[in-house]
């Protein structure tokens, strides 16, 4: 018992020391993985002199951290890369509003949260995917589409669970309403080469071996399968494939972004606003197209190379927050359709 | 102890009081739509891992207990590594072998010039896929506690069976199998709770399960209290594992009355009997550890990118302090509430531990929450008083450091350290102690001088498991861990969970590294236990 309460006490001290508000710092909440943040973080160190502490991790798990820990919490920013949380965190009352001039000009009303709850750093498309020469592009023009019959056994999408296609789904019951778009998805299971499985790269890569010709997917994945420098399958398999921009004659292709907020207990509020200011900057963004292959959320931010060579696009202008509040219709109907 | 044990067991009953909550409208959805196929692929995989455990566990502890053949001694240990393999990652290195887009199926076509829907190939992401993979990472748990069985059964026993004409299978199936079964059953019930807790291979699988279900619903519907709910369904799954051990277990108090007096006695296998045995053995090997580490070997050399600097020694030095702490801990609490029990069986004591050793089979994202609801109320609380009283604020004085950490550890493998550290103090006799009570022992002493030596095959077990699965372990980890902190597991989930496998190999083969040296430490500290504990003690004694 005596070494049980020592090896807590021993364990309750090595917390950090309640942190003065005083330091030069800033606390990080970050669903975006380490390795496409840190690079960035240890940028905005150098330039102003804040250190930046980071959690990552799953973003609900954090929110709900961020929802138990209250007003007590550590954190000053929360970062995720969908709208959707964003939108669910500041329904929780986690976020505050942000005044930042900088920020309003920089990214474009529909990407950012009309109270300024939050903004998005970098814009994730999901377009159609299709394996060159074994389907005439111009047969499929929208999502819409994927429904028809002559794709039976053609569609490789990744599961349900997955929140990109939550999103898609949401921003389609948006468009057309849950009635038919639950139609939509039950003939887009009856169309699907296999059960859902894997991720975005896995339905890239059964395409490419010819399980199937068309696939769903975000599109840095497949910019990193083509700029994969050691991996020469990869870049073969991306090599077999094209992209279609569905909806261009009407609303646009599905976007999401990944974004950030600052929460509404911050202790260091002025450098987590510096923080957010940061990541819209020529620099970072830039770290965003050419490392991630994301497209950059300011306007006058060209993508990578890999990106222009698919060609402009447009992008469906629906306010991000509507998606987060179609989430769970968005699920149920999935679930009532079958997708998996 | 009751106090101990009625911490370890709260956050499990704060995510059971969610059960009164109301959420009505989603349970009529999961009515519907989607609970009949959670609960039917749930039950069947476990029935999956609990048939594959059992061959491949069971059968290799007998083989490498009773017999002597070439590479016998290596493989005694070797068994143990897959352990230290994360499920997922397994997951992820037989999709990228089996899958068809894979190099396999790849080459199949390439040389028939076959194209899909030619040909049959078993689909690895499936449930049989799922049964299959996670049988190769969990079989270890059965082989360990039911070889550290076989071990400590008196020699005589096996001896007087093949004298009394048994053949070799007879003395197996009626003589060591029984006397073994309440650690096999023990190390099975471990396998099946990870199966049930197990969410990053279903989830790469596609196969719907409680665990995937209960994320779907808290994630995906937004609804907190039906999570909780299912969670508490899963609880009862785990509810009806724990009584069918205890049920197998008191129908079985079988304790060793004859001390290993005698050196192992086994047995030479030459021909193709050896042959037969080595394969017998090699297989669980090859399937749960040579074959995933050669894909992630693999992949670590053609595609990564990753630079092997300080920053990553200092993931190493995390992971291993942290779970050498944490494990060490976990035997500590097990064998004082173990011997509380044995003392004086109260009955919080006793439900207490048991509510609490059901975090085991409980995905660790749900007690992260239940550890975290329970922390930050008592820091809001203290930090309110504080205020009110000394105008000072304390902040979170738990929430978000290693306590919190370790903390959800205790929770969720305690389970391990306990069913394994009872299982050690169930097989000494009552009399044992009553011998050591009437010669004048105190309590603490018999503990220190009679059954700590008798049981440290048990502890070393127990302490090994628990090091291994919180090296591995991520969903607490990752929610729970302090600012600027980070373990093996979690960078290589990161990359991977980026789809980025090639870069997550490095971490992940590190993590099997790591958990290689206790392997081999305890295998030969069980080893050594079997001729020598005998002799220690009875110096000991005089």
């Amino acid at each position: 018992m005596k070494i049980v309460t020592l090896l807590c006490l021993a364990l309750g001290l090595m917390a950090p020391a309640i942190s003065a508000a005083e330091t030069q710092e800033v606390n990080l909440y970050s669903a975006r993985k380490e390795a496409l943040i840190k690079p960035l973080l240890d940028q905005f160190s150098a330039d102003t002199g804040i250190r930046v502490n980071l959690v990552t991790g799953k973003a609900d798990a954090l929110l709900k951290r961020l929802e138990t820990e209250g007003e007590n919490t550590p954190a000053d920013v929360l970062i995720t890369v969908d709208a959707g949380r964003l939108h669910r965190a500041k329904a929780a009352g986690l976020l505050q509003p942000v005044d930042s001039t900088v920020l309003q000009e920089s990214v474009p009303a529909s990407y950012r949260d009309p109270q300024h709850h939050w903004v998005g750093l970098s814009l994730r498309a999901r377009p159609i995917m299709y394996v060159v020469g074994k389907l005439d592009p111009s047969a499929l023009k929208s999502y819409e589409d994927l429904a028809q019959p002559k794709w039976k056994g053609k569609i490789c999408v990744r599961s349900s669970n997955n929140i990109y296609n939550q999103s898609l789904v949401a921003s389609m019951i948006i468009a057309n309403g849950e009635q038919q778009t639950e139609q939509w998805a039950r003939s887009l299971v009856a169309n699907l080469a296999r059960p859902p499985k894997g991720g975005d790269r896995d339905q890239i890569r059964a395409a490419a071996a010819g399980q199937c010709v068309i696939a769903i997917a975000n599109t840095y994945y497949l910019a990193r399968m083509t700029t994969s420098q050691k991996d020469q399958r990869e870049r073969e398999a991306a090599g077999k494939i094209g992209i279609i921009w569905p909806n261009q004659d009407n609303r646009g292709a599905h976007i999401n972004v990944s974004g950030a907020g600052v929460t509404r207990f911050s202790k260091h509020k002025n450098n987590a606003v510096k923080l957010l200011e940061f990541l819209v900057s020529d620099t970072a963004q830039r770290f965003y197209a050419d490392i991630n292959h994301e497209y950059p959320v300011r306007a006058d931010m060209e993508p990578s190379d890999t990106l222009k060579q698919w060609g402009r696009f447009k992008g469906d202008a629906v306010n991000l927050s509507l998606l987060g509040e179609n989430n769970s219709a968005a699920v149920k109907l999935m679930d009532r359709a079958g997708w998996r | 102890m009751a106090a101990v044990s009625a911490l370890l067991a709260l956050p499990i009953l704060v995510v059971l009081s969610f059960v009164l909550q109301p959420a009505g409208e989603v349970w009529r959805h999961l009515l519907d739509t989607v609970l009949a196929d959670y609960i039917v692929n749930s039950l069947l995989l476990m029935v999956g891992v609990g048939v594959g455990t059992l061959l491949l566990g069971v059968g290799s502890a007998w083989l490498t207990t009773q017999y002597q053949f070439p590479g016998r001694d290596t493989l005694i240990w070797a068994l143990l590594l897959p352990l230290s393999m994360p499920a997922y990652i397994t997951a992820y290195t037989y999709t990228g072998m089996l899958d068809y887009a894979g190099p396999l199926q790849y080459q199949l076509r390439d040389w028939f010039e076959w194209s899909y829907g030619d040909y049959w190939f078993p689909e690895i992401r499936s449930l049989p896929g799922a049964m299959a993979v996670l049988s190769f990472v969990l079989y270890p748990y059965v082989y360990l506690l039911s070889r550290a069985a076989f071990l400590e059964q008196s020699v005589s026993v096996t001896d007087a069976s093949r004298l009394l004409g048994c053949t070799a299978w007879q003395s197996f199936h009626r003589v060591g199998l029984p006397m073994a079964r309440p650690a096999i059953i023990a190390g099975l019930s471990l396998a099946l709770m990870e199966t049930l807790a197990d969410y990053g291979t279903v989830q790469y699988f596609g196969v719907d399960t409680f665990t995937t279900g209960i994320f779907r619903t808290w994630f995906g519907l937004g609804d907190g209290a039906a999570a909780a709910q299912l969670s508490s369904v899963l609880l009862g799954f785990v509810f009806l594992l724990i009584v069918l051990e205890r049920w197998s277990r008191k129908r079985a108090q079988y304790h060793h009355v004859g001390i290993r007096s005698q050196p192992m006695n086994v047995q030479f296998l030459r021909g193709w009997r050896a042959t037969l045995a080595i394969c017998a053995c090699a297989l669980p090997l090859m399937l749960g550890f040579v074959l995933p580490t050669g894909q992630l070997l693999v992949w670590a050399y053609r595609a990564a990118d990753q630079i092997v600097g300080p920053e990553f020694y200092q993931l190493i030095l995390n992971s291993i302090a942290l779970a050498a702490g944490a494990a060490l801990l976990a035997v500590i609490i097990a064998v004082l509430i173990a011997y509380g029990k044995r003392l004086s069986p109260s009955k919080i004591v006793v439900s207490a531990a048991r509510v609490a050793g059901m975090g085991y089979a409980i995905p660790g994202t749900v007690i992260a929450v239940g550890v975290m609801l329970s922390l930050a109320w008592l820091d809001n609380h203290i930090d309110f008083w504080f205020r009110r009283n000394l105008g000072i604020s304390t902040g979170l004085l738990f929430s978000g450091t290693l306590f919190a950490l370790v903390f959800a550890y205790m929770v969720r493998f305690l389970a391990v350290s306990l069913q394994t550290v009872e299982s050690g103090l169930a097989k000494i006799k009552q009399s044992m102690d009553d011998a050591a009570r009437s010669l004048g022992y105190r309590p603490k002493e018999v503990l220190r001088r009679v059954h700590i030596p008798i049981m440290r095959g048990s502890l070393l077990t127990a302490g090994l498991i628990v090091f291994v699965d919180i090296l591995k372990e991520l969903p607490a980890t990752l929610i729970l861990r302090p600012f600027n902190f980070n373990t093996l597991a979690v960078r290589a989930f990161e990359l991977a969970s980026d789809e980025r496998l090639a870069d997550s190999a490095i971490p992940a083969i590190t993590i099997v590294l790591v958990g290689l040296l206790p392997v081999i430490l305890l295998s030969r500290a069980i080893a050594r236990s079997r001729t020598t504990t005998y002799v220690e003690r009875t110096n000991a004694d005089n």
